[in-house]
């Protein structure tokens, strides 16, 4: 942890790696985020979302917009993380609007609400003018250093990890496991939804604010669809309910991104192909349902029993 | 004095079929009550309404002076009513521990925020959790399991996860949904005794459907008899057994096989 916060300065400062490179490992940082959210509600909760693309877009907008036009120059250092957190909230408020009707039923409900949202967001965002409508918004500052998005990708896993390990995260558990049975050990199920969902979309938000400040230039068309497929890909191909799961998919995705990319249009068909073979051949992902256990809190591991002594 | 639990005509329908009609039963603090009949007599869907999974349409259910229709089945946990379900529904691809330490879920007592950043009581309740979790299972010598997938244990360890799991939410009514289905005469004995220690232990009171006769007359004080929806006959195993109408909803039939 400490040598990554090292290199993540390093790295810019000296030049170790060329900008590709360094471009690549931040856009690196922000699928992490966006992988281990999403498997929040798609991987822990068991629930289907689509809309993962669309909260990126709120917070991707919300931030910029703060940047941009609310909060255009001061060089103070809290501004930046100000945008993000805006971004962020402005997502998870959002989430908390899309998940209060998506949670009234059971079943594949969610992904219907969240494919409806996610177009509405777009079709939104490309007829307000003032953020560029459908030209989309110029002129961001590239704020998304290196440091702050590898502080940003460690402190999202961190808290998302320690909600999975704590006592409303074992909830969310519970539902995926058996509904019914989860309501009757007392978890009020709705609601518990209704909080992971706000905590995803959260994190979609941050990742979007710090994606937008890294590509400098965002339009609606860059959160459509196929991001959100992006996004589903990474979770599945790393593992559902596994954090570890997420982050190797969104490396792995990431890394085979960028190698496939002088293949050109046959990187449309070789990449599919690979998710393919992987479903047949490890149907949960690379590490599905399972983490290390050096990543659980030591507090979440079952006590060792008393050593006996006899002597 | 009210009765420590009543329900009072309770009705239920899917659709136009009638489920239960008329149900009535009162429980005193610390009996062992069986529910026998057919099936698809209804004894189900009774747990069903208790626990709140289905809503009443008509009738009063009350425990302890409060009317749980109406109220969703997470409240009416934390008023002390658990259940386990005739096909086991554990938790399965959760640990032992999980399983039980999700029952405990209620009692732990710190915020999101806490649990986000694992700061302030979220140790100690955590601790705290885990050590509760670990002596229920200590209770059902289920302690060594602790770490493994619940789906990894044996079928009876299962059925004995789901009663400590049931136990664990801290529930003084108990009810068992054919707790001895799928077991052997000598396994049978065995879960009578089990849930006689257990009755005393944590002073439960006890409703329990099954269809293992010699369960029910072995060790209930009091057996209500259900066929299609409606109470048919009540009373003490023994003159259950001897009644002309349960012999021929039930017990004929169970001969002629």
């Amino acid at each position: 942890m400490a040598a990554g916060a090292v290199l993540s300065w390093a790295i810019p400062r000296y030049e170790l790696l060329n900008p590709y490179l360094q471009a690549t490992l931040m856009y690196l940082g922000v699928n992490i985020i966006l992988a281990t959210s999403l498997n929040l509600v798609n991987g822990y909760l068991g629930e289907f979302s689509v809309g993962h693309a669309g909260f990126m877009a709120v917070g991707a907008y919300a931030s910029a917009t703060l940047t941009v036009i609310l909060l255009p120059s001061g060089a103070a250092i809290w501004r930046f993380p100000l945008a993000i957190l805006a971004g962020g909230g402005a997502a998870a408020l959002t989430g908390l609007v899309v998940a209060i009707p998506a949670f009234r039923t059971r079943g594949d409900y969610l992904a219907i609400v969240t494919l409806a949202f996610a177009m509405i967001v777009k079709s939104a965002l490309e007829n307000i003018n003032v953020i560029g409508g459908p030209r989309g918004l110029l002129g961001i500052e590239g704020l998304s250093t290196m440091p702050w998005i590898f502080a940003w990708t460690v402190l999202s896993v961190w808290v998302i990890r320690n909600f999975v390990y704590s006592n409303p995260g074992r909830g969310v558990l519970a539902i995926r496991e058996d509904e019914v049975a989860a309501e009757l050990m007392g978890v009020n199920t709705r609601w518990v939804k209704i909080r992971v969902f706000m905590i995803a979309s959260f994190f979609a938000g941050v990742a979007g604010g710090l994606f937008t400040h890294l590509l400098q230039f965002i339009n609606p068309r860059i959160f459509d669809i196929t991001k959100t497929t992006d996004i589903l890909v990474m979770v599945y191909l790393g593992g559902v309910g596994s954090i570890g799961g997420s982050i190797a998919g969104a490396s792995l995705f990431t890394v085979l991104q960028e190698c496939l990319r002088p293949l050109g249009v046959w990187r449309m068909v070789i990449m599919p192909l690979l998710l393919v073979l992987l479903m047949l051949f490890r149907p949960r992902g690379i590490m599905g349902l399972r983490d290390f256990p050096w990543f659980r809190p030591s507090v979440d591991l079952p006590p060792r029993p008393p050593e006996i002594n006899n002597s | 004095m009210t009765p420590w639990f009543q329900a009072n005509n309770v009705m239920h329908h899917f659709g136009g079929l009638s489920a239960i009609s008329g149900f009535n039963l009162e429980l005193r603090a610390g009996e062992l009550v069986g529910l026998i009949g057919p099936n698809g007599a209804g004894k189900t869907t009774v747990f069903n309404l208790i626990t709140g999974v289905y809503r009443a349409a008509q009738g009063s259910i009350r425990f302890q002076g409060r009317e749980l229709v109406g109220l969703s089945p997470w409240i009416i946990s934390g008023l002390g009513i658990a259940r386990t379900f005739q096909n086991i529904r554990i938790f399965k691809q959760l640990s032992v521990l999980d399983n039980v330490r999700i029952a405990h879920y209620r009692s732990a007592r710190y915020s999101l925020a806490e649990a986000l950043f694992h700061l302030g009581r979220y140790r100690r309740e955590e601790r705290g959790l885990t050590q509760t979790a670990m002596e229920t299972l200590r209770l059902l010598h289920l302690d060594s399991y602790a770490d493994e997938p619940a789906d990894s244990l044996p079928y009876g360890l299962q059925r004995r996860l789901e009663i400590a799991r049931a136990l664990a939410t801290g529930a003084t009514l108990l009810l068992l949904d054919e707790p001895a289905a799928g077991m052997n005469p000598n396994e049978v004995g065995q879960l009578m005794e089990f849930i006689g220690w257990m009755r005393r232990h944590f002073n439960l009171t006890i409703l329990l459907i099954e269809h293992q006769m010699k369960l029910v007359t072995g060790i209930c004080e009091r057996v209500l008899v259900l066929d299609f929806g409606v109470t048919i006959a009540e009373g003490r195993p023994d003159e259950i057994q001897n009644d002309a109408q349960v012999l021929e909803a039930y017990l004929g039939q169970a001969e002629n096989k």
